[in-house]
């Protein structure tokens, strides 16, 4: 799809647009045109690819095992209910693994993690000129396909998990107990005079280390699956140096996507598994 | 690495799907796999109990066989005594019988010899009473010399 009038860097440039539609300061509402445009709209603006397609997968995940969870029954199961009963039962045994305490939440909210997180690192596997290619023709000029490569998918993730995080400690040990954990660790005193330290070091300490979890939890995806698009995009563009860095090409995206496959099916599972680690943290009385 | 609106939509939308989730597809799931599990552990359990009990049904038919082949034999070796027995007892009874059948035979005939040596005494005494009769050439009154061809007779 790259012609010769536009060069490599304008190339993964544009791969790297995400549709925007938002407030511009000089134009008003409207589509961004370009890059520059799309950041000078600044807060308010919507990636309307990312939305479009995590809301259509989640979509997708939301209506097939809606489908099965309705015809599902203790007879014997076929098919469609089969594959989701399997995992539903392998997001059951993780939870039953790693949480300890009681709550209805938390399966839930791993298998929609583990498989909103697998269908959008799924894009990934979709060559990447297809779906902006097929856009362009219909006048879309701009269309990132893979979520989460878009940092606003997986912070608003991890931020959801935040807020159950701190959610769940509050109710489970009340405000108290949230703000001894946070002040009261790791250095215990019971001098007077030593204690004000104490606390402003263990409230940083233990800041970092509660604010550390969704940041990581968020820039482990995103890095990871950025990198990956990224490199498909650097081998895409061997198609437009001659037909044996084509072939030399063709080959590497095979390679990198067969190992990509394993990439994003992890990356949904230490997501998974790490929220239902913190949530279980955030239930436990003491570390 | 804009972050903007669609954190918010993001956020929002996750929300609905964890809900959704949670409220639809979850529950059901888990409760009709619960139920299979159930179902699957109590079919499990009855197998084995079907399995028991045709195993006990088994040994009892055995004990029922052995004791009817018992039974049989008892019957049997009872049969066999009771034949021999009366075989025995209708041995005693022919012996028995032939030996009653001999003495009435023997009476019988010691009678017969009796009476014909009865007659052959009459017989006799007639006789001699004819060859008196010869040899006096005269009639003997039967009568007034009965007591004397007796006596004749006797003799004999």
């Amino acid at each position: 799809m790259v012609g010769n009038e536009i060069t490599s860097a304008e190339y993964i440039k544009h791969h790297l647009t995400n549709l925007t539609f938002g407030n511009h300061p000089d134009h008003g509402w409207m589509l961004a045109g370009t890059a520059e445009e799309a950041k000078e709209m600044g807060f308010w603006a919507v990636h309307v690819d990312t939305v479009f397609w995590s809301i259509g997968l989640a979509s997708l995940f939301a209506f097939y095992f809606y489908k099965a969870a309705k015809k599902a029954s203790a007879g014997v199961p076929s098919g469609l209910q089969n594959f989701v009963e399997m995992i539903v039962e392998f997001i059951d045994e993780s939870v039953r693994g790693s949480f300890s305490a009681k709550n209805d939440l938390v399966a839930p909210l791993a298998l929609t993690i583990f498989a909103w997180v697998f269908l959008m690192n799924l894009m990934d596997l979709v060559p990447v000129d297809l779906i902006p290619w097929i856009s362009s023709v219909l006048g879309i000029h701009h269309m990132k396909v893979v979520p989460s490569t878009d940092p606003n998918v997986t912070f608003a993730m991890a931020f959801g998990v935040f807020f159950l995080i701190i959610f769940y400690s509050i109710k489970m040990k009340g405000v108290g107990g949230f703000v001894g954990e946070l002040t009261g660790m790791p250095f215990q005193t019971n001098n007077l005079l030593l204690k004000p330290f104490t606390t402003v070091i263990n409230l940083i300490l233990e800041g970092v280390n509660l604010i550390a979890k969704p940041i990581s939890l968020s820039l482990r995806l995103f890095g990871n699956m950025y990198a990956g698009e990224m490199i498909f995009i650097l081998i895409s563009l061997m198609y437009s140096a001659g037909w044996v860095m084509g072939i030399f090409g063709g080959t590497l995206q095979l390679v990198w996507a067969i190992f990509h496959i394993l990439v994003i099916t992890l990356q949904a599972f230490i997501f998974m598994t790490l929220t239902i680690v913190y949530l279980d943290m955030a239930h436990a009385e003491h570390h | 690495m804009n972050i903007n609106l669609t954190l918010i939509a993001q956020l929002v939308s996750f929300a609905v799907f964890v809900w959704f989730t949670m409220k639809f597809v979850w529950p059901p799931l888990v409760k009709s796999m619960d139920e299979r599990k159930a179902k699957i552990a109590d079919g499990l359990a009855a197998a084995e109990r079907g399995q028991h009990e045709q195993e006990m049904a088994r040994e009892r038919a055995k004990e029922y066989l052995h004791e009817a082949k018992q039974q049989a034999a008892e019957i049997t070796a009872k049969a066999e005594k009771q034949a021999a027995l009366i075989v025995e007892e209708a041995k005693t009874k022919a012996q028995e019988e032939g030996a009653r059948q001999l003495a009435a035979a023997q009476a019988e005939i010691e009678q017969e010899v009796n009476r014909a040596r009865e007659e052959l005494r009459s017989r006799v005494a007639e006789l001699a009473v004819a060859g008196a009769e010869k040899i006096l050439r005269r009639e003997i009154d039967t009568d007034a010399h009965k007591d004397i061809v007796e006596a004749v007779a006797k003799q004999i």
